[in-house]
């Protein structure tokens, strides 16, 4: 015995590659859903960690609002001709043309909340019985109680009453047809380990992460990037910022942070000492106490 | 800078919520727009001060009823630590939620009412915190503002429980006189409690060591998944994927297969571009070893030199986690590192009543019920006595009609 340890980035990146590893043992047809933001980028590095020289045994999934910041899918782009593995995209505007979801209006429409039907369309068309996604654990409230492996019954729904127990690392994906498993590799990390991980592992990310000269408008409180999706009136008033963001969503229910960090040390340095919580960064949480629960609930990821 | 996981065992009435809240409040692992939705909240302590409890409630249900159900995990780090807390809860209709906390922790926090004393619940947290291994224990005596902080009473506190301990076969205890309502030894050392001069709470996690078995005895790596490319410039390429579980793997180590019992020589173990000269107990790794065999999901490396016990019926402990009683007429799937196959418990040996640690010979498991069965598996399992080597000691029972984890069992020997 000894007092060896590996160091806390080894750790996590060791336990996110197993169960990387656990969903392709597990299950027929997994995908990863890959949203552009930094969490995502951090689970195909992993994924590549965990299955090179191999070809990932999942293809990566993209539920595109139709109101993404363009650098998000510009970066999409060059990554999938970079890794060369296959990705699917599921188009929100595709769920409206069809009349499944409403396009809401008003001061505040955003497209966020359609996505959920999007992405239920999109899991049941290709088969897919399990999802991996980035969230983590430390986000929000109602995530800290989610399982890494996470069961969704046919309707996409997250009953938090009726979680299996998971010990130890073994995870169980055994589900009935119609059912599917939403898988979490990177459930123990907090924001500030992936920003150290994406230094460490010198990950590229899209430029909107880093700070730079943007024309926003102050929304309830909220810094918004001004953009022909965002329903502006008369009161709105456009200031030019230098901005970054701290998550990449849809452009319009994402905020912008003043930030002045053009470099990933600046980052680092500024998530370290901030006091704002990076989902405070996100006007969709903000509706309830229980926004997240309610949302988990319903299918949202 | 490590990580430490721990749990804290103890109920809402002992405080264990205001705990962790205090530990996250007073080492300041709060962020702003969290604690702008601390003061808003209208619960609040009798004495106007913010109820910290509410940190760690997760879920409405749960805001409702005033009392944690499920587990939460909560995350907090200092310049010294990275901490992960696993919040479960204390009562004994959760036990099973307990068991699942403890599985993964490195220490667990036991907290005890300084009014109280040593209680039943003291001694089912004791009992479940032995019976999953957790390696380091803290006692933590709460509300010592409401015995007037008396050293008399913690002293004869560390006493009950040092008996306690003995039965239960409990070591490595560390005693700690807390409040965690008025911030006393929590982060800070108390002046309220000069007669203690030992570490606060913070300051003994921040320090505590953490042991692992790096021993190339315990060497178990279970395959995960097999990495063939079959392309032209890969076409021998086969590698084996798999976390290294307990123990250390070098290269030229001479290993074996399980349950085959092929063995061979590890030629290479990489990390992705990187060639390792050892992977450690924790590394995801992928191992080539210089003969062809037929390996897959399901079979485990190990050293030739060290192997486990190969048995297809066993002796364990199970813990029943599902609202419906074991079954021992029933096939159920076991699942244990990277296999899943069928079993039946076959024989109940004897519960445990967690309250009194006295055995009853009945045999109706129920929900929460704990005690010694003998399992009997479709195809041998490779393990290791949960008491020797954890890592490769547990495993889980699934019903298949539900797919629902149902079962944890602490495997200890073959029986054949």
């Amino acid at each position: 015995m000894s007092k060896y340890r590996l160091d806390y980035l080894d750790e996590l990146e060791a336990e996110a590659i197993y169960i990387l590893r656990e969903v392709a043992g597990q299950f027929e047809k997994p995908a990863l859903l890959f949203s552009g933001g930094k969490d995502s980028i951090t689970l195909v590095h992993l994924a590549l960690k965990a299955f090179r020289p191999g070809k990932f045994p999942f293809p990566l999934v993209h539920i595109d609002t139709g109101h993404n910041f363009e650098e998000t899918i510009t970066y999409r782009d060059d990554m999938i001709a970079h890794i060369g593995e296959k990705l699917i995209v599921g188009h929100v505007q595709d769920s409206i043309n069809e009349g499944k979801v409403i396009e809401q209006k008003g001061k505040n429409a955003s497209r966020n909340p359609l996505q959920t039907t999007t992405l239920l369309d999109t899991i049941a068309k290709h088969g897919f019985d399990a999802c991996i996604g980035g969230a983590r654990r430390d986000e929000e409230k109602a995530r800290a109680k989610e399982r890494i492996f996470s069961v969704r019954d046919e309707f996409g729904q997250w009953d938090p009453k009726r979680q299996r127990p998971e010990l130890w690392d073994i995870y169980n994906g055994k589900i009935h047809k119609g059912e599917n498993v939403r898988v979490f590799p990177i459930s123990n990390w907090t924001e500030l380990d992936v920003w150290n991980y994406i230094r460490r592992e010198n990950i590229p990310l899209p430029t909107i992460y880093f700070a730079h000269q943007r024309e926003c408008i102050t929304r309830n409180g909220q810094l918004m990037a001004a953009s022909p999706f965002l329903n502006m009136d008369a009161d709105d008033v456009i200031e030019h910022k230098n901005v970054r963001f701290r998550t990449v969503g849809d452009m319009t229910c994402t905020a912008a942070v003043e930030s002045y960090a053009f470099e990933i040390d600046d980052i680092i340095d500024e998530i370290a000492s901030s006091k704002i919580s990076e989902r405070g960064a996100r006007i969709d949480d903000k509706v309830s106490e229980a926004a997240m629960e309610d949302r988990k609930k319903g299918g949202y990821f | 800078m490590d990580i430490l996981k721990f749990i804290t065992a103890g109920s809402v009435d002992d405080g264990k919520s205001t705990l962790i809240g205090r530990l996250l409040y007073d080492s300041e692992a709060i962020l702003a727009d969290q604690l702008e939705a601390l003061h808003a909240s209208n619960r609040k302590n009798d004495d106007g001060t913010i109820d910290l409890a509410i940190l760690t409630d997760g879920l409405k249900a749960e805001r409702e009823q005033g009392i944690t159900i499920d587990v939460a995990y909560k995350y907090f780090e200092t310049v010294k630590r990275k901490f992960i807390i696993a919040d479960a809860p204390g009562h004994i209709q959760y036990t099973r939620n307990m068991v699942t906390g403890a599985s993964n922790a490195a220490l667990a926090i036991i907290l005890i009412d300084a009014r109280k004393g040593v209680i039943e619940q003291t001694t089912r947290h004791s009992f479940l915190v032995s019976l999953l291994q957790i390696p380091k224990v803290v006692v933590a005596v709460n509300k010592m503002d409401m015995v007037d902080y008396s050293e008399e009473v913690f002293n004869n506190i560390v006493a009950d429980f040092e008996k306690l301990a003995a039965k239960v076969d409990l070591v490595n205890v560390t005693y700690i006189p807390v409040s965690a309502l008025k911030g006393d030894n929590i982060v800070y050392q108390s002046s309220n409690i000069s007669w203690y001069t030992g570490d606060s709470l913070l300051q003994h996690l921040e320090t505590v060591e953490i042991v692992i078995d790096d021993s190339s005895a315990h060497a178990r790596l279970p395959v995960q998944w097999v990495i063939r490319p079959q392309t032209d410039e890969l076409h021998d390429y086969r590698g084996y994927a798999g976390r290294v579980s307990s123990g250390s793997f070098k290269v030229n180590d001479k290993v074996t297969v399980l349950p085959s019992g092929f063995s061979s020589t590890i030629s290479k173990i990489e990390l992705y571009d990187k060639n390792l000269e050892e992977a450690l107990a924790g590394t995801s790794v992928t191992v080539h070893l210089s003969d062809n065999i037929d390996i897959s999901r399901g079979d485990i490396i190990v050293n030739s030199a060290g192997q486990p016990q190969l048995s297809n019926v066993i002796e364990a402990d199970l813990c029943w986690m599902d609202t419906r009683p074991l079954d021992t007429t029933m096939t159920y799937l076991v699942q244990h590192n990277t296999k899943t196959i069928r079993c039946k418990i076959q024989e109940v040996i004897y519960k445990v009543n967690i309250n009194t640690l006295e055995k009853e010979h009945d045999e109706d498991f129920k929900l929460n019920d704990i005690g010694r069965i003998v399992i009997k598996t479709a195809e041998p399992l490779a393990f290791d006595p949960y008491q020797v080597n954890k890592a490769n000691g547990g495993a889980i029972i699934i019903d298949s009609r539900t797919n629902v984890t149902v079962g944890a069992l602490m495997l200890r020997q073959s029986v054949e």
